[in-house]
């Protein structure tokens, strides 16, 4: 077996960036060993070979495009099992996100192959691929290899870099494909909806998270300033929301939400345990806290000992002036 | 300033409020055998027992329908509220099994050394010869939420149904006889209100009740008092907080310790200590007790084992080891005077340490409440035979004839004269155990912990949890896999807004920190003089899906209600 | 028509989670339960069954497992299944995600259901996979991580968020769909539900019963194999900072999440 396939997912004539940090991750591996770093596109008219050819930007060498409906697993499987029967790769890989592991976990059954998921990274070994997966809430990773012709590798979200674009071009070849008959029994009515104003802090990227030591109910004023500044929203720990400070749909921790933004800032919280399994898995940790002992400075990335009133609302004015809002 | 917590204490008429007539109709009631509440060693120790006696008599049997017997647990099984030491004296389970060998038991087996230390803060000093009480020579090292498991499974295989998640919420009497009992509803909002999936309770019926609700039972207290069957002395409690480690070298001997890190004067009366048991060659159960009637508001029996733990002594035994489990719970400590005058009432038995059947100085209590469950099933039975199980009378006799009763009589006065100090105490408790129980004589009163004054001590030096060794309450709490719905009703009944010094002995005594004084309250309670006067009433934040229904708050002031099944903790290993 | 819901025990939050170091699984011993994001798939079920809109003429609970999982069957049937189905066999033990969806898959076919429903995932393991393995299997159409689910006209219309926002998405049956926990809430068992479940069928098939090839399953079937488990890459310990000047401190927090690019 040799070779990796990649799915690219698009929507509205650009690529995912999950996906484009996955042709990234493959085409590493591939040179590492040996074997082409192809890359698998589905969908309509708005896949042009200009589009298809820039994943080379990203060190595809090979994309296969099929013409089917967008947005739907099963067509992907159909042609992803095609196009790696046909010409042999050895690995599907997927970056984080929900079409990924439909298909991927499709892929498992039509071509009775090893499926890792959650994986955040992929090593080489003798020429075969390792995937790495944390497992027990992360408090353990074990290395997975393949059995058979096929391994299958679903990203954790945000697990494979985007690599900076080169000025690589792709070859772009079509793919026939004859969907099954099960493909086209599940059809897309509306795709892409965004709801109400209501921020969901489980997509957010940024998060603000208030804790008791704001003091009181009106300190949520200083985070949602300081979230809006940032262009976030504003979470808040089990203590503040039983206390009636703030709306349960903001619960962070081991009854409320799990969240793993790319900078949490967490005001006035102290970090027990039960927020910390909400959490934890942020890309950074800041934590603000005028107690020095607090236990969240334990797993901060940044930790400031200081009284929020007054660190607070300087940050939102300095955040303000460099976004230039 | 001092307070006593019954000053405090919220308005709860429990005779009134959870006892009561079946409000189900005739079609809606689950009629069974006979209803057991609680799946501790008592309550499957009756199940047991039951289903024994009713296969040797199948008519019988039958005539209970098609569910012979029926047990209702609060937690989300036999086991999950369960927790004690715990050394267990071997004669119940042979009476239980009497064909299944000790090596197949659910225990950690016997230990031939045990050792009693005086502890000073970096001392240990042995009492040699190791006092009568805590000798422990052919008892078994257990884990009593794993004995529930056992219990459990045996009960099931006997054919008894087990009903976990199903908290028993309202006592059923019907023209002065028990009749089963109501179990809670689920699915309430937090003021109650019923949410989309609310499950109303039933009314689940039998020819026999049998409360073996543990250590402060919801029904219990309330039937004692409806049936009038109190001795007139009232219950006393203490508060164990226990944790298990997983430990590098395997520990070698039953280890109990008495004196620090409590304070031992009488303005204090700290009366307690603490245990180290090994649980086979790699586990340690390690614990500390202390009785709910001290005085000072600082005081934290959770943070003392935590300080405990930094002993040279304790230290060594921890050694590269990792805690695995925690847990806390009240102990029944009234003794054979706060027992109730009658154990039965028309149609109902009561037994445990519903019933307070604790041998304090021993440290027992496991086997007494397996061997009153089976005298619950015999009489039971008997009556049942006699067609009418409104007679239980045959329970207090057979109890009353029985070592429960002999060996609680012998230590009955010795408990009280610690409220005088320790070391008195102490010299009382020796003189009991010397003399057989003979000396003191008499009758010396027990009190209710809750009259006891509280004032707030001087500020204690519990260690910073690291995490490692030590821990705060709140990753406590997680250890025990608590999976409480945050929104559902509040089970504590208690006043809010208390003088300083109550608020202070609540936040400090709760090992799972539900009860929380707000900064702001404290400062503005300690306005002016920079030290709290007390003067001041404050109010108090209450978080109650952190509780572990340990009880010390129904001892201290306020009172656990049931709460909805399947909440609370998950013990495993405690 | 006939709802199929899967159903697994897991173990119980409270236990501590450990790898059998032998077998390099997840060591399933310990105190188990109904995996809680089944209950949504049972619930999911009922209430199209008690909605009307199509007409269900049972729900079978279907469970692989060893014998301890009779519980969560139970478990099922006290939630309003009416039947269920338990396959077990020692040859299944340490299968992977392939080997269970296709054993899995064939339990499924002798049924024929016009519906399988599952949870998104499992507590304990093996994430948002199991619904589109068996899709493939049994060749229906399939959507996972459903939030929502009506019948009109016949066909399933569900409701999920994706990568770009919410979807919506026509299933025609027989199909497969995995829920998410934000689809309903569960109903409490009522007692006499709990105390009428060991009464309800309960078929167990072994793997011959279920015409399931010993040699796909278990450790000979799984197209995994677990080469090491490492503790998780160590954490840099952070950076801790006390505020002395204000202006000072806010200059470097802000330097710090430019650093991150946090500020874009």
């Amino acid at each position: 077996m040799s070779g990796i396939l990649t799915y690219a997912l698009h929507y509205e004539g650009a690529f995912n960036k999950n996906s484009l940090g996955a042709v990234s991750e493959g085409a590493r591996l591939a040179k590492e060993i040996g074997g082409q770093a192809a890359a698998m596109v589905v969908g309509g008219d708005d896949l042009t070979n200009d589009l298809c050819a820039s994943l080379g930007n990203y060190g595809a060498t090979k994309v296969y495009r099929a013409r089917a409906p967008e947005g739907l697993a099963q067509p992907v499987v159909d042609a992803m099992a095609k196009v790696i029967r046909d010409e042999g790769y050895g690995y599907a890989l997927f970056g984080g996100g929900l079409l990924g592991f439909e298909i991927g976990a499709g892929l498992t059954a039509r071509l009775s192959a090893g499926v890792t998921m959650e994986v955040t990274a992929v090593k080489a070994q003798d020429g075969r691929l390792v995937a790495e997966r944390p497992i027990l809430q992360d408090t353990a990773v074990v290395d997975v290899e393949y059995v058979g012709d096929t391994g299958i590798i679903i990203g954790r979200l945000n697990a494979f870099d985007v690599a900076a674009p080169g000025d690589g071009t792709a070859e772009v070849v079509d793919v026939d494909l004859q969907l099954e008959e099960h493909s086209s029994r599940a059809v897309m009515v509306k795709r892409g909806e965004q709801r109400g104003a209501e921020v969901n802090i489980e997509d957010a990227e940024l998060l603000v998270a208030g804790g008791r030591g704001l003091g009181k109910p009106e300190g949520f004023g200083l985070c949602e300033d300081l979230a809006g500044a940032l262009g976030g929203a504003v979470a808040a720990t089990r203590a503040v929301v039983d206390a009636g400070w703030y709306p349960y749909s903001a619960q962070i921790g081991q009854t409320g939400k799990t969240v793993a933004p790319k900078l949490y800032l967490a005001a006035g919280i102290s970090g027990a345990i039960q927020h910390k399994v909400g959490m934890q898995s942020s890309e950074n940790i800041v934590a603000i806290n005028k107690d020095p002992n607090a236990p969240i400075f334990e797993y901060s990335d940044l930790g400031v000992v200081g009284d929020l009133n007054k660190i607070l609302p300087k940050l939102t004015e300095a955040v303000k002036a460099k976004r230039g809002g | 300033m001092t307070t006593a917590p019954v000053d405090f204490a919220p308005r709860v008429d429990s005779a009134k409020e959870f006892v009561g007539r079946p409000t189900d109709s005739e079609e809606e009631r689950i009629e069974v055998g006979v209803v057991i509440v609680g799946g501790g060693p008592a309550g499957l120790a009756c199940a047991i027992r039951l289903s024994q006696l009713l296969e040797d008599q199948p008519e019988l049997g039958e005539s209970l329908g098609e569910v012979p017997v029926a047990l209702v647990e609060k937690g989300k099984g036999p086991g999950s509220h369960l927790l004690s030491g715990a050394m267990m004296r071997p004669s119940a389970m042979r009476k239980l099994f009497p064909d299944l060998p000790e090596e197949e038991w659910p225990t950690y087996g016997t230990v031939e050394r045990d050792r009693v230390y005086l502890m000073t803060k970096r001392r240990a000093v042995p009492l040699v010869p190791t006092p009568p009480p805590f000798r422990n020579h052919g008892n078994h090292v257990t884990s009593v939420a794993q004995l529930g498991r056992f219990l459990s499974e045996k009960a099931e295989e006997a054919g008894v149904y087990i009903l976990g998640e199903t908290a028993a919420a309202k006592l059923l009497v019907e023209d002065g006889v028990t009749v089963g009992v109501r179990t809670g509803d689920k699915g309430r909002g937090r003021s109650g209100e019923e949410l989309g999936n609310f499950e109303p309770g039933s009314d689940l019926i039998g020819k026999a009740t049998v409360l073996a609700e543990g250590s402060q039972g919801h029904l219990s207290g309330a039937a004692i008092r409806h049936f009038d069957i109190g001795s007139g002395d009232p219950m006393q409690w203490e508060l164990g907080v226990k944790e298990v480690w997983e430990v590098a070298k395997p520990l070698d001997r039953i280890i109990h310790t008495l004196g620090w890190p409590l304070k031992l004067g009488s303005r204090y009366r700290e009366f307690g200590g603490s245990w180290l048991y090994p649980m086979g060659e790699d586990k340690v159960s390690l614990g500390f007790v202390a009785g709910l009637d001290y005085r000072d508001a600082r005081f934290s029996a959770h943070d003392a084992l935590q300080l405990f733990k930094q002993h040279p002594l304790v230290r060594e035994i921890l050694a590269d080891g990792k805690r695995v489990a925690w847990g806390a719970k009240t102990i029944p400590s009234g003794g054979y005077w706060a027992i109730p005058e009658q154990l039965s009432a028309p149609g109902l038995c009561i037994a445990g340490d519903s019933a307070g059947m604790v041998n304090v100085p021993q440290l027992k209590g496991i086997h007494y409440a397996m061997h009153a469950g089976m005298f619950a099933a015999e009489a039971i039975v008997d009556a049942l035979k006699k067609g009418d199980a409104r007679d239980l009378s045959g329970y207090d006799r057979r109890v009353r004839e029985s070592e429960i009763a002999a060996d609680i009589y012998r230590s009955r006065n010795m408990r009280q004269p610690f409220s005088k100090g320790f070391f008195f105490g102490g010299a009382v408790a020796n003189a009991m155990e010397m003399s057989g129980g003979r000396f003191p004589g008499g009758h010396w009163k027990t009190h209710d912990d809750a009259t006891v004054d509280v004032f707030i001590g001087k500020a204690r030096k519990y260690p910073k949890p690291d995490g490692k060794l030590t821990f705060d309450k709140l990753s406590s709490v997680f250890a025990t896999g608590n999976a409480t719905r945050d929104d559902a009703p509040n089970h504590i009944r208690l006043r809010e807004k208390v003088p300083l010094e109550l608020a202070l002995m609540w936040q400090n005594m709760c090992p799972a920190q539900v009860y929380e004084v707000p900064e702001d309250e404290l400062e503005a309670a300690s306005e002016g003089s920079g030290e709290p006067d007390g003067k001041r009433l404050v109010k108090l934040q209450v978080t109650p899906s952190n509780c572990v229904q340990c009880g010390a708050i129904t001892a201290k002031g306020g009172r656990l209600t049931p709460p909805e099944g399947g909440d609370g903790p998950n013990y495993q290993l405690t | 028509m006939k709802i199929c819901v899967l159903v697994k025990e897991v173990p119980d939050a409270a236990v501590e989670k450990r790898i059998d170091t032998a077998t390099k699984r997840l060591d399933r011993s310990g105190e188990k339960n109904l995996n809680p994001f089944d209950t949504h798939a049972i619930e999911a079920a009922m209430q199209l069954k008690e909605g009307g809109a199509i007409e269900v003429d049972e729900v079978v609970a279907v469970t692989m497992g060893p014998a301890s999982a009779v519980r969560a069957l139970h478990k099922a049937v006290s939630l309003g299944a009416d039947r269920s189905l338990h396959l077990s066999d020692e040859a299944l033990a340490n299968s992977d995600v392939c080997a269970t969806g296709y054993a899995l898959a064939r339990v499924l076919e002798s049924e024929n259901p016009d519906l399988v429903l599952l949870g998104q995932q499992s507590d304990d393991g093996e994430c948002y996979t199991s619904g589109a393995v068996l899709a493939d299997h049994l060749k229906m159409p399939s959507l996972t991580q459903v939030i929502k689910m009506e019948v009109i006209d016949g066909k399933l219309r569900c409701e999920r968020q994706a990568e770009y926002g919410y979807d919506t998405v026509d299933v025609v049956l027989p199909a497969v769909i995995s829920v998410g926990d934000a689809i309903n809430e569960p109903r409490y068992p009522s007692l006499k539900a709990i105390m009428g479940a060991k009464k309800k069928p309960l078929e167990t098939k072994s793997i011959a019963d279920a015409g399931i090839e010993a040699g796909r399953v278990g450790t000979a079937g799984s197209r995994t194999s677990v080469l090491a488990i490492n503790p998780p890459p160590a954490k840099e310990p952070g950076e801790v900072i006390e505020d002395e000047d204000t202006n000072e401190t806010v200059e470097k927090i802000v330097r710090w999440l430019e650093e991150r690019k946090l500020l874009a």
